[in-house]
This record gives C-alpha cells, sequence and structure tokens, in this order.
C-alpha cells in the first residue's frame, strides 16, 4: 500500500495546472474560530442548533472571523481528542466544543495549548482557558409540560429519551411538575434508547408509548422521528433541539429550541479584543439561550395565555420549575415545601418525581 | 458485443501488484473530479488528505495510534476467516476486553504495583476470549452460527457496559454523568513518544502482524486453519478437528481484540464511558478483506484506513469540506480498490453476446 500512496502523489501531478492554484480560504488577519459536532449537521437537531450559531457569528463578524467546523467527531474513544488538537495546531485560537463527551478530550488539549481558549457545552469542568456553557432546558420543558397537562385526555404523557443524564432528567421531571400544576392526574411513561440519534429506535419507542395509551409524546433526542410519527398516529406531540413544526404540521404543539447565536458572538468578540476569560454560562428562557418555537394553532388560546404567564414569571424569577414540595418515585421528600433546588442539585438531578414511570440507571 | 468477465485459472500474479496502482489511479481521477466540481483544488485536497497528515511526528504518532486497534481486531478476525469461521463481533470481545481491564485498574489503579499493567492486559485478554468462546460453545455444540452469535454477544456487551458506567462503576463525582473516574497515572500505558498518544499498545499491534504471519504460513495449527477453510472435505480425511479449529481461531480472534480494548481504554481514553469503541471491530472486517486477509498485507491495509480518517478531518479543517465529501472519498477508495481486486482472479473480456452464454454455462 505504500507504493499506492507514493502513485496517487505521482499522478496527481500530471493534472492540468488550472488545479494547481490554491485557494487562499481566509484573509490573513482572520481569527480562526474552530466547532466540533457530534453528528451530522442535518436540518434539525442538536448539531444543527450549533451550525445556526456558527452561521450568524459569521454574518455577524464577517471576515473578522473564520469558523471552521468538523462534524460527527464521536464522543466515544480516541478520535475527538486528535481533532481537536488538529485545530488547535492549525492556527485556530477559539474552540468550541459541542457535546458532553468532548470534556475530557478539550481539557487535555487545553493543557497542551494554554495560550488557545476553549469553551465546552455541557460540561462541569473548567480551566483557565476552558470555560463551560450549557442551557437550562428545563425551563423551556416546563413551558411544554403545561401545554401537554392541558391537552392530553388519556393523561398519559410518553417520553422518549436518550440516556439518564441528569440533563434528560431535569426535563422529564420539570414536564411532570408543570403538567400537574394544571392537570393532578398526569403521568409520564419514559422509555430510554440509549442513543442520542436513531430515528429507527426513536420511532419505535414513540409507538410504543402511543400504543400504551400516551395521547402526547416528546422527546429527549435529536431526530425529528417521534414528532413524525406522532403526526401519522394523530397524537400531539413536541419538539426539540430545533423547531419542528414543519415535521407535524396538524399535531406538533410547539418545540423547545435552543439559540447560542448570542454566546458565540459575545465570546468570539471578546476573544478577539482579548478581553475573553474563562467563565461557566448557565442561560435559560431569559438570556434566550432556550426559546419556545411557535406554537401550534391547535394550542387554544386561553393555554397560550398561560404559558405566556409562566414564561413570564420564569424570566423574572417569580417561578422556579424545581420547587417544593417534590416526592420522588418512592415517596421520600426530595424538595421540601417553601423550598427550591439548588443549581447544583439540578446539575446532579438523578431521581424521578412522583408521577414518572420508568427506571434510573 | 458485450463485456464479461472470466474467471482465470489460476491468480494473475501480476495482478496482485497491479490492482492497487490501478486503483490508485482510478481513485484519483474519480476524487479530483469530486474536488474540482465542489470548487476546491484537487492536488491541494489530495495534498491534504493522502501528505499533510504525514508530515508531522505528531501525525504518525496519530497514524499508528488510530491503526493499533484496527490492526488487533484485523488480524484476529483476519486468521478466522482463513478458516471460515466467521467473527463479526470483534466490537463486543473489544469492548468486554476494555471492561475486564478497567475494572482492574478501577479497583486496583493507584497503589503504584508494577503488575498492574500487565495484570490489566491479561485481564483485558482473557476477557475478549471468555466473551468470543461463548460463540466457539455456542458454534461447536449446538451449531449455532458466529456470524450471529458473535453480534448478538456485541449489543450484549454495550449493554453490560452502559449498566457499569451508569451503576455501580460510575464516578461518585461526575453528576450522574455516565462515566467511570480518570485510571490513576500506574493504571495508563506507557508512552512511546513524549508529547504525542502513541502508547506501548501500538507495539503489540505491530508484534501481531509476524506473529499472525508466523501462525499461518510456518506451524501445523496454521496449515489445519487454511485446509479446513479451503478444502473442509480434505481437513475431515486428513483429521483435523473442525471444532478445535473453531475454538482456537474464535479464542485468538477474541483475546487480540480484548487487547485492543484495554489498551484503547489504558491508552489514549483512560476512563470507561459508555460506548468505548467507535466502531473499530466492525471496520476491522473491512481492513482484514483490504489486506486480503494476509498479516501483512492487514499492516497497511490498516494504516491506509487510519489515514483516510485523518485525512478525512483534514479535509474539513482545511478545505472546510462537509463530512459527506470525506464520507464519499472514503467510499470512492474503498470501492476501487476492492474492486479492482477481482481482476486478480477474473480477466476482462469483450465478447459476443453468444459467447457469453456460453461461459455461464461453463461456469
Amino acid at each position: 500500500m505504500n507504493t499506492t500512496r507514493r502513485t496517487l502523489l505521482g499522478a496527481s501531478l500530471a493534472l492540468p495546472a488550472a488545479a494547481m492554484l490554491p485557494r487562499d480560504a481566509a484573509a490573513a488577519d482572520s481569527f480562526k474560530v474552530g466547532f466540533i459536532y457530534v453528528a451530522p449537521i442535518g436540518d434539525a437537531g442538536w448539531t444543527y442548533q450549533h451550525e445556526l450559531g456558527r452561521k450568524a457569528l459569521v454574518a455577524a463578524l464577517g471576515s473578522a472571523v473564520t469558523a471552521t467546523y468538523v462534524e460527527n467527531v464521536p464522543e466515544e474513544g480516541a478520535d475527538a481528542e486528535r481533532v481537536i488538537r488538529k485545530l488547535a495546531t492549525d492556527g485556530h485560537k477559539l474552540i468550541y466544543t459541542t457535546s458532553f463527551g468532548f470534556m475530557e478530550p478539550t481539557l487535555k488539549v487545553a493543557k497542551t495549548f494554554p495560550k488557545v481558549k476553549f469553551a465546552h457545552c455541557t460540561g462541569y469542568k473548567r480551566a483557565a482557558n476552558v470555560s463551560t456553557y450549557s442551557a437550562r432546558f428545563y425551563e423551556g420543558r416546563y413551558l411544554t409540560g403545561i401545554i401537554a397537562g392541558r391537552m392530553t385526555k388519556s393523561n398519559v404523557i410518553g417520553y422518549v429519551a436518550a440516556f439518564p443524564i441528569p440533563e434528560v432528567v431535569q426535563g422529564i421531571n420539570a414536564v411532570l411538575l408543570a403538567a400537574r400544576t394544571v392537570n393532578p392526574n398526569v403521568t409520564i411513561k419514559v422509555v430510554f434508547v440509549s442513543s442520542w440519534f436513531d430515528p429507527g429506535k426513536e420511532r419505535a419507542a414513540a409507538d410504543t408509548l402511543i400504543s400504551q395509551g400516551a395521547d402526547v409524546v416528546m422527546h429527549h433526542t435529536d431526530s425529528s422521528a417521534v414528532v413524525q410519527g406522532a403526526e401519522e398516529k394523530g397524537v400531539w406531540s413536541f419538539g426539540y433541539d430545533s423547531d419542528m413544526l414543519r415535521y407535524g404540521p396538524k399535531t406538533n404543539l410547539t418545540s423547545v429550541t435552543m439559540d447560542w447565536d448570542n454566546y458565540y458572538i459575545d465570546q468570539t468578540k471578546e476573544a478577539i479584543a482579548g478581553t475573553w476569560k474563562s467563565s461557566d454560562t448557565w442561560g435559560g428562557l431569559k438570556s434566550g439561550m432556550v426559546k419556545l418555537g411557535p406554537l401550534n394553532t391547535a394550542v387554544p388560546d386561553s393555554v397560550k395565555a398561560e404559558v405566556a404567564a409562566a414564561q413570564a414569571k420564569i424570566e423574572s424569577g417569580a417561578l422556579l420549575p424545581f420547587a417544593g414540595p417534590v416526592k420522588d418515585q418512592s415517596g421520600a421528600v426530595k424538595i421540601a415545601a417553601g423550598a427550591s433546588l439548588s443549581d447544583g442539585d439540578i446539575l446532579g438531578m438523578n431521581w424521578f418525581a412522583d408521577g414518572v414511570q420508568g427506571k434510573l440507571g | 458485443m458485450r463485456l464479461s468477465l472470466e474467471a482465470r485459472e489460476r491468480p494473475a500474479r501480476i495482478m496482485t501488484w497491479a490492482s492497487p496502482l490501478l486503483a490508485a489511479v482510478g481513485s484519483v481521477i474519480g476524487v479530483s473530479i469530486l474536488f474540482a466540481a465542489l470548487g476546491r483544488p484537487p492536488l491541494t485536497a489530495l495534498y491534504v488528505l493522502f501528505v499533510a497528515p504525514l508530515e508531522t511526528l505528531d501525525g504518525l504518532a496519530e497514524l499508528a495510534l488510530k491503526a493499533t486497534p484496527l490492526l488487533l481486531c484485523a488480524i484476529g478476525i483476519a486468521i478466522g476467516c482463513r478458516a471460515e469461521v466467521w467473527n463479526i463481533g470483534a466490537e463486543g470481545q473489544f469492548t468486554v476486553g476494555a471492561i475486564c481491564g478497567g475494572g482492574v485498574a478501577l479497583a486496583l489503579g493507584g497503589g503504584g504495583a508494577w503488575w498492574l499493567l500487565p495484570l490489566m492486559i491479561l485481564a483485558g485478554i482473557a476477557g475478549g476470549m471468555a466473551w468470543a468462546g461463548i460463540a466457539a460453545f455456542l458454534k461447536t455444540r449446538f451449531n449455532a452460527h458466529e456470524i450471529l452469535t458473535t453480534l448478538m454477544l456485541t449489543y450484549i456487551s454495550i449493554q453490560l457496559l452502559g449498566y457499569l458506567v451508569h451503576g455501580p462503576w460510575q464516578d461518585p463525582d461526575g453528576h450522574s454523568f455516565p462515566q467511570t473516574k480518570q485510571f490513576e497515572d500506574d493504571a495508563l500505558l506507557p508512552m512511546l513518544i513524549e508529547g504525542t498518544r502513541l502508547h506501548v499498545g501500538a507495539l503489540f499491534a505491530l508484534a501481531a502482524v509476524p506473529f499472525g504471519s508466523i501462525l499461518l504460513g510456518r506451524t501445523m495449527m496454521g496449515f489445519r486453519i487454511r485446509t479446513v477453510g479451503a478444502a473442509p472435505a480434505a481437513a475431515r480425511y486428513a483429521g483435523f478437528s473442525r471444532n478445535g479449529v473453531v475454538w482456537f481461531c474464535l479464542l485468538l480472534s477474541g483475546g487480540m481484540a480484548g487487547l485492543a480494548g484495554i489498551c484503547e481504554v489504558a491508552g489514549p481514553d483512560g476512563q470507561l464511558t459508555p460506548v468505548i469503541s467507535p466502531g473499530y471491530g466492525f471496520a476491522a472486517i473491512i481492513v482484514a478483506f483490504l489486506g486480503r486477509l494476509n498479516p501483512v498485507g492487514i499492516l497497511f491495509s490498516s494504516a491506509l484506513m487510519a489515514l483516510l480518517y485523518l485525512g478525512g478531518e483534514g479535509l474539513q479543517v482545511s478545505m472546510q469540506l462537509p463530512i459527506a465529501v470525506t464520507g464519499t472519498v472514503q467510499g470512492m477508495l474503498l470501492f476501487f480498490l476492492l474492486g479492482a481486486d477481482v481482476l486478480i482472479n477474473y480477466r476482462v473480456r469483450l465478447r459476443p453476446a453468444r459467447a457469453v452464454a456460453g461461459v455461464a454455462r461453463h461456469a
């Protein structure tokens, strides 16, 4: 195979000279920013939202910035560290690593490249040149819980989830607690599919939940399979990551969407200006990092008003989604009446509220 | 007139060497057209794909690091294939090897004992062997086909790993995220080159090449393996135990995949996570056939495969090409390489339609 490689190069020299002119991709003084994506960009989902953020960054800063991305980098194994390192050696000054599994690789590369700045999404380990950022997705979930509680007839909500990690558990509990404020009989059935992106499995899980009586389904995975399945079966659905109304025009009630645009623009501006400092950002509805997508016309005006009121209260801090009294599945009090969870307790959430059917771990 | 493939009486020696060259020319032309159509200079793109990853010491180390698990798994798979024992589940044996060796690291790491790493490696090999041994038992006892059993065992191994990292082995300080704590320093494989990630596991992989070659070419067991694969009736007549060969091949390939697994977690990973392998066990099947089931060939094919991964990332980083393009380029190269190999055993003939029918009857 050594022969092969040499031959490839030899043969390539014979190509037309016009092809030999290298194209200067970036202006010389352009600030290079890198993005690592865990999945292909596609046309909806987690990675797609980060790509929208990258595009917004390019649109805002123009030729002052060159924003490279590498998509479909596996979280598992040794690949991520190599790709992050490659971006750093290639002159990227600020690197966004957009999935939890990139945490250790990001920190390792950051140690080798102390002058390069890194921002890791959804992790909890920081360093002098490593920031973290994420959003309170559960605030958006809480709003969908109100709608779900009002719209369900069977009082069963089906929830297709990827893995039992705190971020997912927060969403499930938030939906349950919100739904019960308007409909105390609601229960949630959860199916874990052990994958962030597996449309076949996600769809099969949704079908199972619907056959078990769920007339509202939602998902914490990255495809639109659940929304599409719900549209076919004629049950209500909620989208996640991106606005998914177009995948279920009749039955998709709304979506919890993420918006990283301002974070990427602000952080990159600071890095260019030299004022960037390692920080921990946890945005939410108030900062606009989490948004509720357009509402389906099927949502009654009274419910719309209810959602708008709750959103205003969450943004002002008057409503805390994880406020007591809350019991877990075993009946133990997790949040006392009058108390609310600290950020630390929310970040490590590893229990299901009473009313969630499904096992953790 | 019709184009037809005609079987050669014996494999053409010249094509054995010419087919990779032919494939190279074909893929360079194909890939260049693709790059040109996307508005990228083909020469620069080819350079990024094939040369840039090899220009630095770090790049070479990364290439060897990426090739290591592929090489270990593929040689084991290839030896089995020579005996028509199809181990599709190297991915699962890799995972169990990582679990067993990683379990030792988590339980005994931090004490600084000299025997810790050897014990981890032995545990990894034993885990992979045991996992493949289940398939060998099912095959020899119940005649359950190993293609099915090894594949199904892969899914079980991934669930087992998921249970451990979500449950008993979860890092208590990890905010409930599914992962174990980082291994202690004494449970990490020593580096071969300071400043890179190349660890001693690469030496095991390199040693597997002469090991596999000698086993297949110079030992009685190798002769049995080849005979059982090429002429089962003759093997029976000679009194070679088919079951013995099945056990040997599965234990050997399972052990090698297990070794690859522990080297990966005690090398670059440094902890157990819900998924350890980004598909090494499956990619190794391609690598094994690309290397024509020959250990020396596999050394080159694993390096080429690793280069395709690295070069593919280079295309994304330096040329701003989407991953679909790098996937297409990789597919094109494999297509030409495997396609050109047909010419070793077949010749292309232009024939009148009637004569083609005659060939078909002949076959």
